[in-house]
């Protein structure tokens, strides 16, 4: 468990972190969401008591990093920036963290093996690939086989393969009642791991919710419907009971509507249809929504197209229209894979629809597969 | 200390079997209040969320003390490749240039003390020693290894403390070794040497047994030991003035610094104003302290024996020490 206590950090006149409270529980994987600059990595150096911060307290297990007895066995972390010397070989990296803990030698091989660089252990990580120093990253915060893992951004650089497993792996973590706290930007990966959701902003709390309600709240979805004839159509539906809305270019948007019944009351009233199309909010730009006020760093797309939606921030529950073009989040070109689509059901560890791979590979069997290719 | 035995389970890839997932009629109905889940206590109070117990580490863990730092930081300064090549430069330097000198000397009366030469090789192997105490630390913070090193001992005067130990052990041992061993050349090739006339009035004559030169008990104890611990001593002051400035070539300028400026400074105080500068500026001189223990000092008392320049030189670095310790703790990484 990891307790905030109003915490703020400030650099020189920037805040980075302001008054964060929350608590991460054990048993869940905790999503720390946050455009860039939210100060999620901030966070998670105070947490591990190498920012001091400006005022407000984080504990670990109720008490502050420097009094645990033996910090590798109660939290894990991977950070952001590398925190390896290239010279020194995987294995010994690994071997002197392990004794300054007093964990069994034979700890650090198990480790390697299950992240599956056992084949360049003796190898110097300055010649490691993006994913292979987040592989190592990943043992380093795996070796004391900690109550509680933090990873900032785990999935930076791993392959597919390597995504679903660092995924699996969490979930699995966190179901022997582990506290795992894992930070991203992207709202998709968030959704397909995590149970629990935390958005900051510039270094504010946006929300602490679970994530199942995040997604009943923001996934809205509605039905498009274009017609020659718009105000004979809004007649009918109105009357009709559903209440459509005015969207882009002449059509018609109806919220939580049925398409089948849209289109059979339509024919009913001998109204032509142009376009008929369910629509669904995607999690994205309910997470670019929220955090629309607080994104320091636009990017700006040729041709003058604003990068995050107009919305202001949402109240949770005031379904707001969306920009247009629901599938294709502004800024964003793709929507990710299984974006839209609700993870299992609070606690349910079930593999994610919508995952491109096979069965999930329990616990090492990642590494092998990845060692299998390389040699090929 | 990292010998006790491991149970013998694959530790977190075996799912416990008590661990049963949530329920699904757990999941929070929507409107909960934001950051309370159902079902769940106040924090602290040992419910969790769908009944799963905290996990537990098969692993036996041992509360961390000194001594598991200093097996760390063994480990550490053994495998990189930067103390292999330091010490080893060094270890080449003092020896090789005290054959050297002690070949090109052999056979005439050199007028030094029997084991003076080998100040020429340590004179540049300190540099390797100092290299070495700067980088123990500073390439900590450039490659960002310093953060790993403090989430695993987040006591950081204890990782200061180990650190120091462990370097000054080894580069002490190291320095004493290559510079007894160019004693043992010294005094293998240069103690068949005759007295010349105009010399029997000086002090030299008093090092004179039956026709041979050889060097006194406390001379031996300054040109092995005495260095070894001159030089040792530097390296901490440069591993100490490294974690101030956590920056390798800033630290090593520093040290550069320290070491050659006060005798190059003095070297342009011409003139007799400038007389008692220049004076302090070389009897202080890092340099002159070396000097000193092998018996050849730079200031015109021929009686000093560098100890006592050795002493001033632990109090500095126990001065920058105690500011680099409180820096460590105040400063973020
Ligand atoms: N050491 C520092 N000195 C000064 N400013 C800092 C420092 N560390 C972070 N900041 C500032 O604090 C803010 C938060 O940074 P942080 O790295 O925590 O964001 P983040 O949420 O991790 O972003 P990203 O998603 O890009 O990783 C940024 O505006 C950054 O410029
Ligand atoms: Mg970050």
């Amino acid at each position: 468990m990891i307790e905030l206590r109003d915490l703020t950090k400030r650099y020189g006149d920037k805040t980075a972190v302001d008054g964060l409270s929350f608590t991460v529980r054990p048993g869940t994987v905790t999503g720390f969401l946050g455009p860039n600059g939210a100060g999620k990595s901030t966070t998670m150096r105070m947490v591990l008591g190498l920012d001091a911060p400006t005022r407000g307290d984080v504990r670990i297990e109720g008490k502050h990093y420097g009094e645990l007895k033996e910090p590798l066995n109660s939290i894990g972390a991977l950070l952001e920036a590398k925190g390896v010397h290239g010279g020194r070989s995987a294995y010994n990296h690994l071997l002197c963290m392990a004794q300054s803990n007093g964990i069994p030698e034979r700890r650090v091989g198990e480790v390697l093996e299950m992240v599956g660089l056992h084949d360049v252990a003796r190898k110097r990580p300055k010649g490691f690939s993006l994913g292979m120093g987040q592989r190592l990253g990943i043992a380093s915060a795996l070796l004391g086989d900690p109550r509680i893992l933090m990873f900032d951004e785990p999935v930076n650089g791993l392959d597919p393969e390597g995504i679903h497993w660092i995924r699996t792996l969490m979930q699995h973590l966190a179901r022997e009642g582990r506290t795992v706290f894992v930070s991203s930007h992207l709202m998709s990966e968030m959704a397909q791991t995590a149970e629990h959701l935390i958005v900051i902003g510039q270094g504010k709390l946006l929300a602490d919710t679970s994530m199942s309600q995040f997604i009943a709240e923001n996934s809205r979805t509605h039905v498009r419907v274009r017609t020659p004839e718009p105000q004979r159509l809004l007649d009918v539906l109105t009357t009709e009971g559903l209440r459509p809305a005015a969207g882009a270019q002449g059509a018609l948007e109806v919220d939580g509507g049925d398409a089948a019944r849209i289109g059979e009351l339509a024919a009913a009233h001998r109204i032509v249809l142009h376009e008929l199309s369910p629509q669904r909010a995607s999690l994205e730009e309910a997470f670019m929504r929220l955090t629309a006020q607080s994104v320091e760093y636009h990017g700006h797309a040729p041709g003058g197209v604003q990068a995050p939606p107009e919305g202001a921030q949402v109240a949770p529950g005031a379904p707001q229209p969306p920009p247009e073009g629901p599938q294709a989040p502004p800024g964003g070109t793709q929507a990710p894979p299984g974006a839209p689509q609700a993870p299992p059901p609070g606690g349910q560890q079930a593999p994610p629809p919508g995952d491109p791979q096979g069965p999930p590979p329990e616990g090492p069997g990642w590494g092998e597969d990845w060692q299998r290719r390389r040699r090929r | 200390m990292s010998t006790q035995q491991h149970n013998g389970q694959a530790a977190p890839a075996q799912p416990a079997a008590a661990h049963m997932p949530a329920p699904a009629g757990t999941v929070p109905p929507a409107g909960a209040g934001a950051g309370q889940q159902p079902g769940q206590g106040q924090p602290g109070q040992g419910h969790w969320p769908g009944g799963i117990a905290p996990y537990s580490s098969p692993i036996p863990m041992a509360r961390t003390n000194l001594g598991h730092a200093l097996v760390s930081e063994w480990t550490k300064i053994r495998t990189v490749r930067s103390t292999v090549w330091t010490l080893g430069v060094m270890f080449a330097l003092v020896v090789g240039i005290g054959l050297l000198s002690a070949v090109g000397l052999s056979g005439d009366f050199t007028g030094m003390p029997l084991l003076s030469s080998g100040l020429f090789g340590l004179m540049l192997g300190q540099i390797c020693v100092i290299t070495l105490g700067v980088l123990v630390v500073t390439s900590e913070y450039g490659t960002g290894m310093i953060r790993t090193t403090l989430t695993a001992c987040p006591q950081r005067g204890r990782v200061l403390l180990a650190k120091a130990t462990v370097f000054f052990l080894l580069a002490f041992v190291m320095t004493t070794l290559a510079c007894a061993l160019t004693a043992l050349i010294n005094s293998a090739l240069l103690s068949d040497q005759t007295l010349p006339s105009y010399e029997r009035g000086s002090e030299l004559a008093d090092s004179f047994e039956g026709g041979k030169l050889v060097a006194s008990g406390s001379e031996w104890l300054g040109a092995t030991v005495g260095a070894g611990l001159y030089v040792a001593l530097l390296g901490l002051l440069s591993l100490a003035v490294g974690a101030l400035l956590r920056h390798s070539a800033g630290a090593i300028t520093t040290m550069m610094g320290v070491v050659l400026l006060p005798l190059l400074m003095a070297m342009f105080m011409a003139g007799k104003a400038l007389q008692d500068v220049r004076d302090f500026l070389i009897e202080y001189s890092p340099l002159n302290g070396l000097a000193s223990l092998y018996r050849i000092p730079m200031t015109t008392d021929q009686d000093a024996t560098g100890w006592p320049l050795l002493g001033g030189l632990a109090v500095v670095t126990l001065i920058v020490f105690a500011a680099a310790y409180a820096l460590l703790n105040k400063r973020d990484v």
